[in-house]
């Protein structure tokens, strides 16, 4: 058991956004040789959760939010490689291909999904900007994604979105992949049109929407 | 005879303006741009900035930014579709446009937000020419029943049938200059009479943080070379894309501005280029982009104030709203921008009928603000001395029942003075009753059936052929063979 004040100081560097004080905690974890499941789940974990609460309560704006998702990130790439030492892996809820579409090098928005979500338990491949429809789809085959999560902000590119679902009609591949759509010009509206599986306003609703797919 | 005084304001002072300029130029220098357009790359090299190809990097020295901007011209002159009426982009006058490249439409009769087809470009292009405050067309809306590819060409193609108003527009693809200039030289029938009576301004946006990608830094090259103006839209996010304080934000603006301003002169010295944007405040909580926020309003008055400053032509995305319907949102936060913009002088002023982040135009809202436009005009017209002595005279023949409606000098004067707004409401209450109890965008939808009982102002025929051909051209290069079909 380790002890509840590290776990609290943990739970609190996320919270807070402490990356160098989560660090230097998991350094510790790793050094003493902990359980290292249990400091993600009972240490990190319930802060990046704590960070999600506040933002719903209108308490955390954005940078709060992403400056915590971004501790849980740089805990995580501490803690990952030692779990894969002792061949453990730590829990993820699902795969996840995210990217912004050909055409548009816009990837703010992209960046805070991407960050939400790996910050919330999920595997994240984070193919960059500018992402051709078709790696999107390779990609999410060879690393046997759950989910493809494409992101556009002009108007012009989100027309993309449709061509990447109608490629994945054509190779029979539809439904194999839960697809979420995001974006400034984009709504829920055009994500029933085009047929995708989602659409998320905003990166915390991107992580509740994937949560709410895992459990189906 | 007093002198009239333009109301104008000024956010900045002049230290600070300089600071701001002079911070960007160390940005230029220190840390340069990214460039990702080889001739630019190039251009820039060969004219002594220090480089980091891998990075596709450029250093843009001071000395160079200051010779490119001694090239550009402070002043530009549009001309209508006919090349009579002339339009002066520069000094402290404004001219209001659509805001631009909308993907949605809201539809009036359901109040939802639909896809845009052909047939909304002609009604947008139509009730545009119509609107007497409007100055410019812009290519506002991208059509949904063309293939995406040419939609680019396509909404230039609608506008300059539909309307005689110089055209704000742009490039989605690097291909999409050549036809688009094609369709400009054939409406002046001549490539060197589109350079002698430039038709269109063409948009280039910058990707924040100090970003040229390929397509908009070849639109600034062609468009130098062609004598077309380049309107430079950086648009930096505060806090997310650009630094979060409005100072921090206008320093990367004004180097991101300048250093496409750089390119263009070295492209072809001399070219026109407006200093414009579309930078927001960005929602910290809702991470969207608010072209209605107060914030974004004093970004834009100041990085005008700043273009001035280097003696240039203006542009801002202002008059323009977040709101999803006609609400008191929409007509407050566009007639902020509005008044702001033109007692800030800036010279190209998109926004009008843009709602839902420059997402969504309103034939009806595009309406209402081309009545917030006229009253902004009147503003600036300022307080003029019609008369002297202004008014002792009047009052020589005064008695307990004197009135003013009849005299001469009302009449004289009256129609000079005062605006007389169409859409905005003066009825008494009895009388707006007795009209159905209409709302401004209800008003406005009825002004806009008015609008459309009138004839086109049709582009001709020869002109028209010759545009199909291009656009037609156009289409089949990229598989496709037709287009929809259109109805005036």
């Amino acid at each position: 058991m380790i002890d509840e004040k590290i776990l609290s100081d943990m739970n609190r560097a996320v919270v807070e956004g402490n990356k160098e004080d989560a660090q230097r905690l998991s350094r510790q974890a790793i050094d003493e040789n902990w359980d290292l499941n249990e400091v993600i789940e009972n240490g990190f974990v319930p802060g990046i959760q704590k960070a999600g609460d506040l933002w719903e309560k209108g308490d955390y704006f954005l940078p709060e939010l992403i400056t915590s998702a971004e501790t849980m990130k740089a805990v995580m790439a501490l803690l990952q490689p030692e779990l894969k030492k002792k061949n453990l892996t730590a829990k993820s809820l699902g795969k996840a291909v995210i990217g912004t579409i050909e055409g548009d090098i816009h990837d703010i928005g992209k960046n805070l999904v991407a960050s939400i979500l790996s910050a919330n338990g999920f595997d994240v491949i984070d193919l960059g900007a500018d992402v051709k429809i078709t790696s999107f789809i390779e990609t999410a085959l060879e690393q046997k994604a759950d989910f493809i999560c494409v992101s556009s902000l002009l108007t012009t590119t989100m027309l993309k979105q449709k061509t990447l679902i109608e490629l994945l009609k054509s190779k029979n591949l539809y439904g194999k992949f839960k697809v979420l759509v995001g974006g400034s010009p984009v709504n829920s509206k055009w994500a029933q049109d085009i047929g995708a599986d989602g659409y998320a306003e905003n990166a915390m609703a991107a992580a509740k929407i994937a949560k709410s797919f895992i459990r189906k | 005879m007093i002198k009239t005084q333009r109301p104008k304001y000024r956010l900045l002072n002049e230290a600070f303006v300089k600071k701001i300029v002079n911070e960007s130029y160390q940005l230029l220098e220190k840390y340069g741009v990214f460039v990702e357009n080889k001739e630019a790359f190039t251009l820039l090299k060969n004219a002594g900035a220090k480089t980091n190809e891998p990075e596709n990097r450029v250093f843009i020295p001071h000395e160079l930014v200051e010779k490119s901007l001694s090239k550009t011209p402070p002043v530009i002159e549009l001309y209508d579709r006919q090349g009579q009426q002339k339009y002066t982009v520069g000094n402290d006058d404004i001219h209001f446009d659509p805001g631009s490249a909308a993907v949605t439409v809201l539809d009036h009769e359901s109040q939802t937000q639909r896809r845009a087809k052909t047939e909304d470009l002609i009604l947008f292009a139509r009730v545009t020419d119509a609107l007497e405050n409007i100055d410019f067309q812009s290519t506002g809306i991208i059509s949904s029943d063309v293939p995406e590819i040419i939609s680019d060409s396509y909404r230039l193609y609608i506008g300059l049938q539909f309307s005689r108003k110089p055209v704000v527009t742009g490039t989605f693809r690097v291909e999409g200059f050549k036809p688009m200039r094609d369709m400009l030289v054939a409406v002046r029938g001549s490539a060197q009479n589109l350079e002698d009576k430039p038709l269109a301004i063409f948009d280039a946006c910058p990707s924040p943080p100090l970003k040229w990608s390929n397509l908009t830094t070849q639109s600034l090259i062609d468009s130098a070379r062609a004598g077309i103006p380049s309107e430079l839209i950086s648009m930096g996010m505060t806090g997310a894309t650009s630094p979060v304080t409005l100072a921090g934000t206008l320093v990367q603006h004004t180097a991101e501005n300048l250093s496409g301003l750089v390119i263009c002169q070295l492209a072809e010295p001399g070219s026109p280029v407006i200093f414009g944007g579309s930078p927001s405040s960005f929602d910290m909580r809702k991470g969207t982009t608010p072209m209605g926020a107060i914030e974004t309003m004093m970004i834009d008055s100041a990085y005008s104030q700043i273009g001035k400053h280097l003696n240039l032509p203006t542009h801002a995305y202002m008059g323009l709203s977040d709101s999803k319907l006609n609400d008191n949102q929409a007509g407050l936060e566009s007639g902020m921008g509005a008044v702001l913009a033109a007692l800030a002088g800036i010279n190209v002023i998109s926004g009008p009928g843009m709602m839902d982040f420059e997402s969504c135009q309103s034939l009806e809202k595009l309406v209402i603000d081309n009545e917030i436009c006229g009253m902004a005009l009147r503003l600036v017209k300022g307080i003029a001395q019609r008369d002297e002595p202004l008014a002792v005279d009047l009052f020589q023949d005064i008695t307990p029942e004197s009135q003013f409606l009849s005299k001469p000098h009302t009449r004289k004067w009256y129609r000079e003075e005062h605006i007389f707004p169409g859409i905005i409401d003066r009825d008494t209450y009895d009388e707006w009753v007795g009209k159905r109890k209409k709302s401004a965008a209800q008003r406005a939808a009825d002004k806009i059936k008015e609008i459309l009982d009138q004839p086109v102002s049709l582009i001709d025929t020869p002109v028209q052929k010759e545009l199909e051909k291009i656009m037609l051209a156009d289409a089949e290069q990229n598989g496709f063979t037709s287009l929809p079909k259109i109805k005036g």
